[in-house]
């Protein structure tokens, strides 16, 4: 395989979303202030002491922010790995063997694809219980079923009568094998992709599920929003550094599927 | 006339599919709302009066299709925890929320596609790259954190509106479009972003197609066969994205009801799950994806005006 080169938004992706993945995982370890205790004054700008300053409760934000990104990123993450393994393999399925699985998956596919991906994790929480933090990655997973195995489908469903496949198929392979060995290593160039948009799409979803207050997670960044917002006024650093967090984590990545886009066309 | 009936028939199914799947998903967790209701200590005759008042004694099938023919006549059962009837707490909710949805669709629609058109003159340019990371960004940030950058700004430092104070439709018509025309924005805003970067890649593809070639080959100006020629190619494209963008708005407007406190749909739907007021909830997550899947059918139909080859059942 050649050696595929860097190109500009990757590089700068990569970058982004390294620095932002350390501190999350320096806030896994340590954090500068406990994110829940009375630190200092309340209302205090940033400053040396408090990079983000404090919020109402005197906690100190820098130290919020890191726990919160750690929340968001997990959920996002668990959340895209449910979506990602259970639509790549109903997209292996019905791509590959088509028929009549094929049809009904895929008209139930079109069904759960009207509703808006909130409303849907909103139906699906509300029918699982909004309490519990296991429920809302659940939630989010199912939603992100339907975009995976519409993706991986057509990859599989383009790949299928290629010559290398059916050489394989004569020389006696199976069709685990085939899928598992033969097929998923060439959906990569549109899997990746996926993966970014569907992280994206988890980040974002996360945060306004916990900034709608859904689910009581109280050390997520859309949570932590939603606090910011009634105290915008007197803290607007608080709103301010969270949002830009959220944003900033969607872009690095957004760029690292750009760059990944790009050089797919150069190759 | 055939494609449209037959595309009718399937807007009817995929309608019909989803109130049958979310009515019977909330009927299977909703255990006995009268017993919630009312309590472990509610004598039987209670329980069975209010099981029949909320018409929970009816089979299965027989509930599912007068919650269904509601839509219609508008009864769409009693609420369990305001005990009124569905429609009479929704009914104004649904206006508020459509006019905003609308609004939105529209400014996406106006910005859009001239800028997008236009995005496509820096192609190969110097600043092509901060064109990209611009729209990138635009579309990182999160609608409600815009929105509450926006409702400071301009509703608490500007005054342009008051937050959470939405003036009523019917009476004051032109001051309540100006509030939600804010809430719009900002749903709209990574709309837009995303509209761009996919009617920018649909002229590039159309741009290096034999027939552009061959219309520039003959000595037309790039500006016109683009404006002439390409446009109407990419249409089709771009009506079907925009079709699916009424998806977009609509999980928008849910979030960004809240920042603005606009009295909307979504505010209520996030309200009755906290209240575990299954007939409201399931009432608008239908409503909504009713609307949605409505939208997506008229862009359909629309394309196959715009390209007739469509209604042969072919895939351009």
């Amino acid at each position: 395989m050649k050696k595929r080169k860097l190109n500009g938004y990757l590089l700068a992706g990569l970058l982004i979303t390294g620095l932002l993945l350390l501190m999350t995982l320096y806030g896994a370890i340590h954090t500068p202030y406990s994110p829940t205790a009375y630190t200092g004054m309340k209302f205090e700008a940033p400053s040396a002491a408090h990079l983000f300053g404090t919020d109402k409760l005197g906690r100190d934000i820098f130290s919020r922010v890191l726990k919160g990104m750690g929340t968001t990123l997990s959920i996002a993450l668990a959340t895209v790995a449910i979506g990602a393994v259970v639509g790549t393999a109903v997209g292996a399925v019905t791509g590959y063997f088509g028929g009549l699985v094929d049809d009904a998956l895929m008209r139930l596919n079109d069904t759960l694809t009207a509703f808006p991906s909130i409303l849907l994790a909103l139906l699906v929480i509300s029918l699982l219980g909004p309490e519990n933090k296991y429920n809302l990655i659940l939630a989010l997973g199912i939603v992100f079923i339907p975009s995976f195995a519409r993706v991986t489908r057509t990859a599989f469903a383009s790949l299928r009568d290629v010559n290398y496949i059916t050489s394989a198929r004569l020389m006696g392979a199976g069709n685990l094998r085939i899928l598992l060995v033969h097929l998923l290593p060439n959906t990569g160039r549109v899997l990746f992709p996926a993966l970014t948009i569907g992280f994206n799409n988890a980040v974002l979803a996360e945060a306004s599920m916990s900034f709608l207050r859904i689910t009581p997670l109280e050390t997520s960044l859309g949570y932590m929003l939603s606090e910011a917002q009634g105290m915008f006024a007197a803290a607007p650093w608080y709103a301010l550094s969270t949002g830009s967090v959220i944003a900033l984590l969607v872009f690095g990545v957004g760029l690292i599927g750009e760059g990944l886009q790009q050089r797919d066309k150069e190759a | 006339m055939k494609y449209t009936l037959k595309r009718i028939a399937l807007l009817l199914i995929t309608m019909l599919l989803v109130s049958f799947l979310t009515f019977s998903a909330f009927d299977l967790v909703s255990g006995d709302p009268a017993q919630t209701k009312l309590g472990t200590e509610a004598t039987p005759e209670r329980l069975e009066a209010l099981r029949h008042m909320w018409g929970l004694d009816q089979p299965f099938f027989t509930r599912y299709f007068r919650w269904l023919a509601g839509f219609f006549s508008g009864d769409l059962g009693v609420s369990y925890h305001y005990s009124k009837p569905v429609w009479e707490l929704i009914a104004s909710k649904v206006e508020v929320t459509l006019c905003m949805c609308l609004l939105s669709f529209l400014i996406i629609v106006v910005v859009s596609i001239p800028l997008g058109i236009g995005s496509y003159r820096l192609v190969g340019g110097p600043f092509d790259w901060l064109r990209t990371a611009f729209n990138q960004l635009c579309m990182a940030v999160p609608p409600f954190f815009t929105g509450m950058l926006v409702s400071y700004g301009f509703g608490i430092v500007l005054r342009f509106f008051v937050p959470g104070n939405v003036p009523d439709l019917h009476t004051q018509f032109g001051a309540a479009i100006r509030h939600l025309f804010f809430a719009a924005v900002c749903i709209a805003i990574p709309r837009i972003a995303m509209t761009i970067r996919m009617m920018r890649s649909t002229v590039i593809s159309e741009m290096n197609k034999p027939y552009v070639r061959t219309a520039i080959s003959r000595g037309n100006d790039r500006h016109a066969v683009l404006t002439r020629h390409v446009l109407k190619n990419s249409l089709v494209s771009t009506v079907t994205f925009l079709g699916q963008t009424m998806a977009e708005i609509v999980g928008g407007s849910i979030v960004v009801e809240q920042v603005f406190g606009i009295p909307g749909l979504g505010r209520f739907l996030v309200a009755s799950i906290g209240y575990r007021d299954y007939p409201v909830v399931q009432t608008i997550v239908v409503i909504l994806a009713f609307w949605v899947v409505a939208v997506g059918t008229l862009a359909d139909l629309l394309n196959q005006r715009i390209d007739p080859r469509l209604r042969l059942g072919g895939r351009v």
